[in-house]
């Protein structure tokens, strides 16, 4: 079940960062541990100009932010976890003109790492996978209070 | 592939071939024709997906990577058809700060239908990479 609020408070979040912006994701549905998000097509993204197919690159920052995101809304509490490593497998091109949807799942919240899955597909071929995603993000602080001037500052420091 | 793209890849001419990707140049990447930097991600604010640091979109950095990786294998191994990425596995060391990024690509190894490659990126100093990943890509 769509949960509103966190839907609103997710959109809040990512649609104003500056690369989706100008890729254009727009957070469809958010729910805890779940989050849809929508790609339209358009020219920018086109990775094969005789094709008109979009570029893999695409497809990697849209599941990215979905994996990212998707365990933002596994968290009671808001925290920022940046992307530890992820794996892109590219099942088949998207068809040109048609919005891409992904669908993320944080399946696993530990005290340090959030582990997540997500795939790519067109709504009306939900069966026919155009990518799919695993990524793994870490807490920057798992036990305390967020310090926001500092988020993101690398996981490693 | 069309004329204008093979004259392009015949001449190992990375810059046009990037000139014909839509993607490329709205990522603003090049190729800088010097062997000590190969590509790089030009600083752009419309790449930023941490505002707070303000840091680059690990997804962007990620298709910078990508992107390198098939021009790469499109000049050195001239396939007749355009390849395609099959997965591509990333680690990201370092947050990628609001700058230039450079990257650099290595072919590990080229099978008959699938090819192997190494991709690092870098900011300041290439000993200190901000990312490496792992493609494999079918020709």
């Amino acid at each position: 079940m769509t949960d509103p609020a966190l839907t609103d408070f997710i959109r809040q979040l990512v649609e104003p960062l500056k690369h989706c912006k100008a890729l254009g994701i727009q957070v469809i549905a958010a729910e805890k541990y779940k989050l849809t998000l929508a790609l339209p097509y358009k020219d920018a993204l086109i990775g094969n100009s005789d094709t008109g197919v979009i570029h893999g690159g695409v497809l990697t920052t849209l599941l990215d932010t979905a994996c990212g995101f998707a365990s933002v809304a596994a968290l009671d509490e808001f925290e920022l976890a940046p992307t530890l490593d992820l794996r892109i497998d590219y099942m088949r091109p998207a068809t040109p003109h048609k919005t891409v949807i992904a669908e993320a799942l944080a399946f696993s919240v530990t005290t340090s790492v959030i582990f997540s899955r997500a795939l790519a597909f067109h709504e009306d071929e939900r069966d026919k996978p155009i990518a799919g995603c695993t990524a793994s993000f870490m807490r920057l602080k798992p036990k305390g209070q967020v310090d926001f001037d500092k988020f993101g500052a690398a996981s490693y420091e | 592939m069309n004329d204008c793209l093979k004259d392009a890849i015949a001449k190992k001419d990375r810059e046009t071939i990037l000139a014909k990707v839509p993607y490329a140049q709205t990522i603003d990447m090049h190729y800088t024709g010097n062997a000590e930097h190969d590509y790089v991600l030009k600083q752009k604010e419309s790449n930023i997906g941490n505002p707070t640091l303000p840091a680059l979109h690990g997804g962007c950095i990620g298709g910078f990577m990508e992107n390198t990786a098939l021009v790469e294998v499109i000049v050195n191994l001239e396939p007749q058809a355009m390849p395609k990425i099959i997965n591509f596995s990333l680690d990201y060391l370092k947050p990628g700060r609001f700058q230039d990024t450079f990257a650099r690509c290595n072919i590990i190894r080229k099978g008959k239908k699938v090819v192997n490659v190494a991709i690092t990126a870098w900011q300041d100093d290439i000993n200190t990479p901000i990312a490496k990943a792992r493609a494999h890509i079918l020709l």
